[in-house]
Formats: C-alpha cells, sequence, structure tokens
C-alpha cells in the first residue's frame, strides 16, 4: 500500500522531472499557480483533483503541449525554454498517452508503433518493427499488430497507445486519465499494463480518478485544486489521514460510490 | 386444444416478384410511389422526346464526308470536317511534321498517370520516378531544344494545349495549395497573413482578369530584357489561381483533424513538417478528395480561356472551324457539341476516379 514496495527502495533521490515556481495561464485564466514539484528516477506519482484543478495541464507541461509563463521545467537536466532543440531532447525521453488514446487512425497497430522510432529515432524498419512487436506482445495485443485503430476496442486502443509510447523507450511516462474514456469493462485490462509498467521499474506520473490502483502502485500522491498542489503524502497518509479539508471533501465525493 | 404438431417444416419459398427479378426491381426503384410513378412516366416521355431525334441527327441522318458545309444536307449533323480538321482539334498549329511528339508525350503520359494513380503496380519504385521526371521530359519533347527543334509555344493549340496548361496546373496547384493551407494556420503573424492575402486576393478576383494581368501588366512590372513566354504567364495564372481554392479545400480538410492527432504525434516526438506529412496531411487529404477533385475539374475547364491571348485550344480551333467560309453556318452545333463531349469525357474519368479512391481509401480503414 505504502512506499515498501521494493521498486520504491530503488528509486534514486537523483530527479528527473524538477518544477519549480510554475504559473501557467490561459488567457486571463491562472490555471498553475506557483507550482514546485520534484519526481526521482523510478518514482509513481498519482495526481488526482476535481475536474478543472489544473492537472492534465500540468502533466502537459512536462513535454510542452502547453508552453509556461513563468518558473522553470527540467526534464532529465534539459530545462524546457522556447528552445526546438530542448523541447525534441525532452519529448524523446518522456512518453504520453492520452485520455482519447490519440492513435492514427490511417495506420496500423504496427506502424503507429514504428513511427516514431523510425523518424524520430532513425532506426531501421526492421528494428523498429521487432521493438513494436516486443512492446505490444507486453501489453498482449500481438494480434491486432495488422489491425487499423478503428477496428480495437477501446482497451485494446489505450494498451496500443501505451505500447507506441513504450517503443520510445522513455525514462518518464505521463498518463492523462487514462481510463476516463474507457467502459467499465475495460478499466481492469488497462490498468494492469500500467501496474506492470510501474513494477519494471518505469518513472510514472498519472493523473486518474482510479484510487484502487493509486492507493496500490503510488509511492506520492498529489492533491491539486485551483491550480495548486494542496496535498501532498504517500498513499498511506493520503487515504487514511488526509490532512487539508478540500482533499477530505474531494475523497468523499470520488469515494462514496 | 394449444397443442400443435407440425410434422414437416416448412421449406424456403421464392419471395413474391414484387421483390425480386425486374419486376422488383422496377417496383423498387421506379413506381415506389405514385409521385414516384407519376415522375417515370413523365421523364419516360421526354426521354422518346428526346433520344430517338438526337440520334437520328448526330449519327443516322448524319453527313460525314465531303470538302465543304455544302456536302451537308442539312437534316443531320454535319461531320465532313471531321477528317480534314481533326488534327488540328488535338494539335492546333503545331507542325504537322513533329506531331509525333505531341504524341509520344501522350503515350509516355499513360504510364506517368497510371502510376501516382494506382498503388502496387509492378516497378512501383522506379515508376513514382518516372512519373516525377515525366514532366520535364514532356517540357523538352514539346517545346525542343538540346537536338529536337524548338518550337515556339504560340504554335500551341487545341486538346493538347488545353492538357498541358490543365495538367500543370493540376499538379502545381495542390502542392501549392497544401502550402497555402498550412500558411494559414502557421503560429507566424507573418506567414499567416501573407498566406491569407495571397488567398483572398486570388479567389476575389475572376480568372480572365488575373489573365489580363499576366499579359498586360506583367511586363510593367518586369525589367524590359525580360520577356516571360505567355504561356507560362498564363500557365503560371492558372496555376495560382486553383491554388487559391485548393488552399480553402484543404484546410477544411485540416479542420476536421481532432488536435489530439498533433499532439498525439508530438509527445511521440516528431516535428512540424513530419507531423503534417505523416499524420495529418494523409488524413486531411482523404477527407479533402472532392473538393480537391472538383478544384482540378474546375481548373481542366478554365484552360479554355487561354483564347484570352491569342491561343487557340479545343474550343478556340471549334470557333475557327466556324468562321471559315467554306464551313460558316453549317458545324455550329456540331463542332460544340464535339468539343463538349472531349472535355466531358475527361471530367468524368476524374470525377470517377475520385469516387472509386474513396470508396478504397474507406475500405481500407474499417
Amino acid at each position: 500500500m505504502s512506499t515498501a514496495t521494493p521498486e520504491a527502495a530503488g528509486a534514486s533521490d537523483v530527479p528527473i522531472i524538477e518544477i519549480s515556481n510554475l504559473n501557467k495561464w490561459f488567457g486571463a485564466f491562472h490555471v498553475l499557480r506557483d507550482i514546485s514539484l520534484s519526481v526521482a528516477a523510478q518514482e509513481r506519482v498519482v495526481i488526482c483533483g476535481p475536474s478543472g484543478s489544473g492537472k492534465s495541464t500540468l502533466i502537459r507541461c512536462i513535454n510542452r503541449l502547453e508552453d509556461h509563463q513563468e518558473g522553470s521545467i527540467v526534464v532529465d537536466g534539459t530545462p524546457l525554454t522556447r528552445n526546438i532543440k530542448n523541447i525534441d531532447l525532452v519529448r524523446r525521453d518522456i512518453g504520453m498517452v492520452f485520455q482519447q488514446f490519440n492513435l492514427f487512425p490511417h495506420l496500423t497497430i504496427l506502424q503507429n508503433c514504428t513511427l516514431g522510432p523510425i523518424w524520430v529515432r532513425k532506426m531501421p524498419r526492421q528494428a523498429a518493427e521487432e521493438i513494436a512487436l516486443k512492446f505490444l506482445e507486453r501489453v498482449q495485443i500481438l494480434d491486432q499488430s495488422a489491425k487499423y485503430p478503428g477496428q480495437l476496442s477501446g482497451g485494446q486502443q489505450q494498451r496500443a497507445a501505451i505500447a507506441r509510447a513504450l517503443c520510445m523507450e522513455p525514462r518518464v511516462m505521463l498518463f492523462d486519465e487514462p481510463t476516463s474514456a474507457l467502459d467499465p469493462e475495460m478499466i481492469k485490462e488497462v490498468l494492469d499494463v500500467m501496474t506492470g509498467l510501474a513494477e519494471s521499474g518505469m518513472t510514472m506520473l498519472i493523473v486518474s480518478h482510479e484510487m484502487g490502483f493509486a492507493a496500490q502502485v503510488a509511492d506520492r500522491m498529489i492533491f491539486m485544486d485551483d491550480g495548486q498542489i494542496v496535498e501532498e503524502n504517500t498513499p498511506d497518509a493520503f487515504f487514511n489521514n488526509p490532512q487539508s479539508d478540500r482533499t477530505k471533501l474531494f475523497l468523499s465525493q470520488i469515494l462514496r460510490h | 386444444m394449444f397443442f400443435r404438431d407440425q410434422s414437416e417444416m416448412l421449406p424456403p419459398r421464392a419471395a413474391p416478384i414484387t421483390e425480386v427479378g425486374l419486376v422488383g426491381w422496377l417496383r423498387i426503384n421506379l413506381f415506389s410511389s405514385y409521385a414516384n410513378a407519376a415522375l417515370t412516366l413523365v421523364s419516360l416521355t421526354l426521354l422518346l422526346l428526346v433520344v430517338p431525334p438526337f440520334i437520328d441527327w448526330v449519327l443516322i441522318k448524319a453527313q460525314f464526308s465531303g470538302d465543304s458545309g455544302e456536302a451537308c444536307s442539312g437534316i443531320g449533323a454535319c461531320w465532313a470536317w471531321v477528317d480534314q480538321r481533326l488534327g488540328q482539334f488535338f494539335y492546333g498549329f503545331y507542325p504537322a511534321e513533329a506531331h509525333w511528339r505531341v504524341n509520344v508525350t501522350a503515350i509516355l503520359l499513360v504510364p506517368a498517370i497510371l502510376y501516382v494513380l494506382v498503388d502496387n503496380l509492378p516497378g512501383a519504385k522506379f515508376g513514382r520516378w518516372y512519373s516525377y521526371v515525366y514532366p520535364l521530359l514532356a517540357a523538352y519533347l514539346l517545346v525542343g531544344g538540346f537536338g529536337l527543334e524548338v518550337i515556339q509555344t504560340d504554335k500551341f493549340g487545341g486538346f493538347m494545349l488545353n492538357m498541358v496548361v490543365g495538367l500543370t496546373g493540376i499538379v502545381l496547384s495542390l502542392p501549392i495549395g497544401v502550402l497555402l493551407a498550412l500558411g494559414r494556420q502557421s503560429r507566424l503573424p507573418v506567414i499567416r497573413l501573407l498566406c491569407i492575402a495571397f488567398i483572398e486576393a486570388v479567389r476575389g478576383v475572376p480568372l480572365i482578369t488575373l489573365l489580363f494581368v499576366a499579359i498586360v501588366l506583367l511586363q510593367l512590372f518586369l525589367p524590359p530584357q525580360v520577356s516571360l513566354d505567355q504561356l507560362l504567364r498564363v500557365i503560371i495564372m492558372v496555376t495560382l489561381f486553383a491554388s487559391a481554392y485548393m488552399a480553402e479545400v484543404v484546410r477544411g480538410g485540416l479542420q476536421a483533424i481532432p488536435k489530439g492527432q498533433i499532439e498525439g504525434a508530438q509527445a511521440v516526438g516528431l516535428g512540424y513538417w513530419q507531423t503534417m506529412r505523416l499524420i495529418v496531411l494523409p488524413q486531411a487529404l482523404r477527407i479533402s478528395i472532392p473538393g480537391i477533385v472538383n478544384t482540378f475539374i474546375g481548373l481542366f475547364k478554365d484552360t479554355t480561356l487561354v483564347i484570352i491571348i491569342g491561343l487557340f485550344d479545343l474550343l478556340g480551333h471549334a470557333r475557327l472551324l466556324q468562321t471559315n467560309p467554306d464551313w460558316i453556318g453549317d458545324v455550329d452545333h456540331e463542332a460544340y457539341l464535339f468539343s463538349a463531349a472531349v472535355f466531358f469525357l475527361v471530367c468524368f474519368l476524374m470525377s470517377r476516379y475520385s469516387v472509386s479512391l474513396e470508396k478504397q481509401l474507406s475500405k481500407d480503414r474499417h
């Protein structure tokens, strides 16, 4: 339940993501307020909070799908600035899984997976396909590799999206509500894949409302509201002894049913 | 009382004739309601009134030989001009001893088009390159130089002129249109404004005005020793005109692509041009196929406007024929009908290709 898993013990103290005093506005709306967060290699951080609290925006800033106005984000030693070279470097190190999968519908599952390795890592096609097949097997959709995304179920599509991100052999994986768009019976298969990934020692930042899953894999829980980090704690303390009133309210609302 | 025992199962029976076969087809397609039946009868009457007399005029009572309009009776169509003038309709005033160059260009065009339009032909890899090189080859054959006698572009004419202007415009307007559409969505204000200004300026002016500008005004802005070939000016203007329309068609396709597709590509690490080429454009262009082909067809028909710079395309030669003393007054309908048929054939083929492409692409995906 807590940080006592063997992988967590192996988590190093070197931060792989270092965010300090991050501020972001959408027009006049102050969406991220003075966020500082440091994530160690092999650490699993689950971020939760009510909708509109800025949690998705926060992780989208980490691979620069959103830019920020103040503060700094350093990923694996590379500061995120307007410099396109740095952005490219950071994106190579970070894999991302979206709520809506964002698979490319005009490419087969295999082609979805080999696109990055071939065009970004400049890998020969054959080597890229070997890697892709390895990860498709790991997420257990090897038999779907020749199909197009539209022919797969939601759960299969999300697992394909995870495989696509893994094919770039990233050092960090970002998950933006990966199960929110899934039918209930498909959530487990995606969470199982993510649990396996956590056990293999991947650094993960997960925005999710799956509290059972969070309690199981997280090293650290973060609760955000109104663009701020309201509470940050071990899962054990977070679920059993939340400190702030907002956290208590949120947990009571989300855990009641 | 409620007991039932059906000892023999019923075999399937043939459907009633109102549902299948000829009668069924007629019922479903032509006589499904009173209103439809009435419309069918009206249409049939109209067809009966129009088609037999037309065929009678165009073929049965038509005159196919003779040296001048006097040979024609006037009851049927006069096709006597065809064997003298067909060459002019297709080659214009291109020198007769060089007609073979046009023919070779036309024959070489067939594989160049096929390799672009049809997938999985044998030798596809070589074929693609051939298609890229073909325009240079065609230009060399038609214009000459390097050992071939040079033929000035003012000798170009007839349907060959329509094909030269039309195909060049089609080949160039799509990539230029795509770039304009991307530029119109650019985050860089200078590029965006330039693209918007170009698109709106060109779309807001009739093509014929642009052609006058190209012919009359352009020389005022160029240094006197520079003289752009007249045909080249027309090709440039027709291409730019079609590009502006193409840009708007493609923009429609681009806007239909969800933002998540671009984010997915960025998250994988693809740069802007890779994202556009590998992810966005293949999907956007697929959606835009009907509009793209529509623009192509419009462009092809606009090639008849070369007449305003004194070049005679297919339609121009049809008009020339009508004013020829030997034929004056006897061939007005026939010459136009012939031109219309040729244009229709080409445009209809384009339209059918676009339909089959759409079908094929939607089959691939699901």
